[in-house]
């Protein structure tokens, strides 16, 4: 075997080496959260209020409270993200003013989620006056997730063939129209995904919503979008740093993970192969 | 007819367009003005290189030195840990596998990158901290070696799918055309797609780096959470974020505790505003070099 042929034979072992070792560190966490929480998932641990100073009972109120979190912040961003989608792809006149957003956006998207937590604190806590609570939470999240929203649209309008805009315009059809019955309804499947996608992401945060929303416990369930709302990934913080029965909260904890995970591969995975058949789709 | 109707649609988008322009303004703000008035109070100098965090302590230190050193320390060896595993996972990607395995590698990766990082704390908490202590027989298990390794862990994802795109971009001919002198697979790879894509992989490494800077909810659990300046990979630390996390609940707002955590989100925010500014033009970089658009 010649030097060069032996030099390949190392570099491609190390690299698939590298894979694998990527792999396994993955694994890992899934393989163990799973094997730790299912054992605690069960039909009472889904649908019951905590009991016990957090010892035994379920978690509905934390289920609940993520569940209102994530659709109370795709409903803030959703529309708007499209918005700011189409006016940057379908209008974009190239001016100073368009960079200066795609600009503001690409950024947005690099900004620490604690930092949006204190931007949350600062403006719907304190200044709106909204206090700690679902709706707070909600808009927080969702300026989160907006650049992610505007970027899957983004993409999905730009997939949309240039030539389907000029028939529509050749036709007749103004640009409006061209925007609301071709653009938009050929770019739907790619749009949905990214938000799909954000669905999984806002469902995991929890930086932004520790002085937001969140708390450790409650009785019931919220009451209206300006109450305090257990969520679990806030949950399973509090279960690992507070309370007194360390033993017993580490097995909720697991079940919580446990929860959140399934959501987010599964939220997610859908979102992954909607998207590859749609890539599929237009050739790309 | 319709061409007001048209402008004023127009309009429409154009104005929900700035709204998110508006937030990104909001943010700088809200942390400027919250953020501001510790530098007058305690100093810039004192602040930034004070080496004591005891904001509840009476009379009160702030200097956030420590937590900047911990940030960074931790940072780094996180980088240490996913640069390689994730540039070697893109290129093993792009460059080795099977167009089957690529079917599978790929997905499975995304779907990894969106593990919410309160799983990865509490793995972290409960499985590699007391792990770790045994192997190497040390005190706590909750340090900035374990937090570096979780992190490192969970920038690999990011920095492994956004420098499989840029490997992807690289244009077939360049390849062709190296295959033709008669060069093998790896001299290829490592004389003409390395470099080609050299900086696509370097706005991949930026940007991973901006996320482990970022990153909240694993070190506020698993660095320990001790305010000094770390002299070992085994000393419990606690970064930026963690002490935000940590203390915003108890800070009084507008007290000087509650000033002196915003000032740190802001410095937090330059820093990865700096990142990301960096990762963008290495981009622009890249991509006019390969002749693509935008």
């Amino acid at each position: 075997m010649n030097k060069a042929k032996y030099t390949q034979c190392i570099g491609f072992t190390v690299l698939y080496l590298c894979i694998v070792i990527m792999v396994v560190f993955l694994g890992s966490v899934v393989y163990f959260v799973t094997v730790r929480g299912i054992g605690i998932i069960s039909w009472e641990f889904l649908t019951k209020v905590p009991k016990e100073a957090m010892t035994e009972g379920g978690v509905a109120p934390a289920i609940i409270g993520t569940f209102f979190l994530t659709l109370g912040s795709i409903i803030f961003s959703f529309p708007l993200g499209i918005a700011c989608a189409v006016y940057l792809c379908e209008y974009s006149p190239k001016s100073v003013f368009v960079n200066v957003i795609r600009v503001s956006i690409n950024n947005l998207a690099g900004v620490p989620s604690v930092v949006f937590g204190l931007f949350g604190l600062a403006i719907f806590v304190k200044f709106f006056g909204f206090g700690v609570s679902i709706l707070s939470g909600s808009l927080t999240l969702g300026i989160l997730v907006l650049p992610s929203i505007i970027s899957a649209s983004q993409e999905a309008l730009l997939s949309v063939p240039q030539s389907f805009r000029e028939a529509s315009l050749a036709l007749g059809a103004s640009r409006w129209q061209t925007i609301k019955r071709i653009s938009i309804p050929a770019a739907l499947p790619g749009i949905m995904t990214g938000v799909i996608l954000s669905v999984g992401r806002v469902a995991g945060e929890t930086a932004p919503i520790m002085f937001t929303a969140a708390t450790f416990y409650m009785r019931g369930y919220p009451k209206s979008i300006f109450s305090e709302v257990m969520a679990l990934p806030f949950h399973i913080y509090a279960l690992m740093t507070e309370g007194t029965y360390p033993q017993q909260q580490t097995q909720i904890a697991y079940g919580c993970a446990f929860i959140l995970l399934v959501l987010v591969l599964l939220v997610s995975g859908v979102a992954i192969i909607i998207r590859q058949k749609q890539r599929k789709k237009y050739g790309q | 007819m319709s061409i007001k109707r048209e402008k004023i649609y127009e309009l429409i988008f154009g104005i929900l367009a700035f709204a998110s322009l508006l937030f990104f303004i909001g943010i700088t703000g809200v942390l400027f003005k919250e953020g501001l008035p510790i530098f007058k109070n305690v100093g810039i100098f004192k602040f930034i290189f004070g080496k004591y965090w005891y904001p509840t302590y009476e009379p009160p230190d702030f200097g956030i030195f420590p937590l900047i050193a911990a940030t960074f320390f931790i940072t780094f060896g996180a980088m240490l840990i996913a640069v390689p595993l994730g540039v070697g996972g893109a290129l093993f990607i792009n460059e080795v596998a099977t167009s089957g395995q690529k079917a599978f590698l790929k997905p499975i990766i995304e779907l990894l990158a969106g593990i919410p990082s309160i799983v990865y704390g509490l793995f972290g908490m409960v499985i590699v901290a007391p792990f770790l202590q045994k192997l190497f027989h040390i005190p706590v298990g909750l340090c900035a070696f374990t937090a570096s390794l979780l992190l490192g862990m969970m920038a690999i994802p990011t920095i492994c799918s956004i420098a499989e795109d840029a490997l992807n971009c690289v244009p077939r001919s360049f390849k062709e055309a190296s295959f033709a002198l008669g060069a093998n697979r790896w001299q290829t790879l490592t004389k003409v797609t390395i470099p080609a894509a050299g900086s696509g992989i370097s706005t991949a490494i930026i940007l991973g780096m901006g996320r482990a800077i970022g990153e909240t909810m694993t070190v506020l659990m698993v660095a320990g959470g001790a305010a000094v300046i770390p002299k070992s990979i085994f000393d419990p630390v606690r970064p930026m974020t963690a002490t935000i996390a940590a203390e915003m609940g108890e800070a009084v707002v507008g007290s000087l505790h509650f000033q002196a955590l915003f000032a740190i989100g802001l410095i937090l925010f330059l820093i990865t505003l700096v990142f990301n500014i960096i990762a963008e033009l290495l981009s622009k970089k890249f991509r006019k070099r390969l002749g693509l658009g935008l």
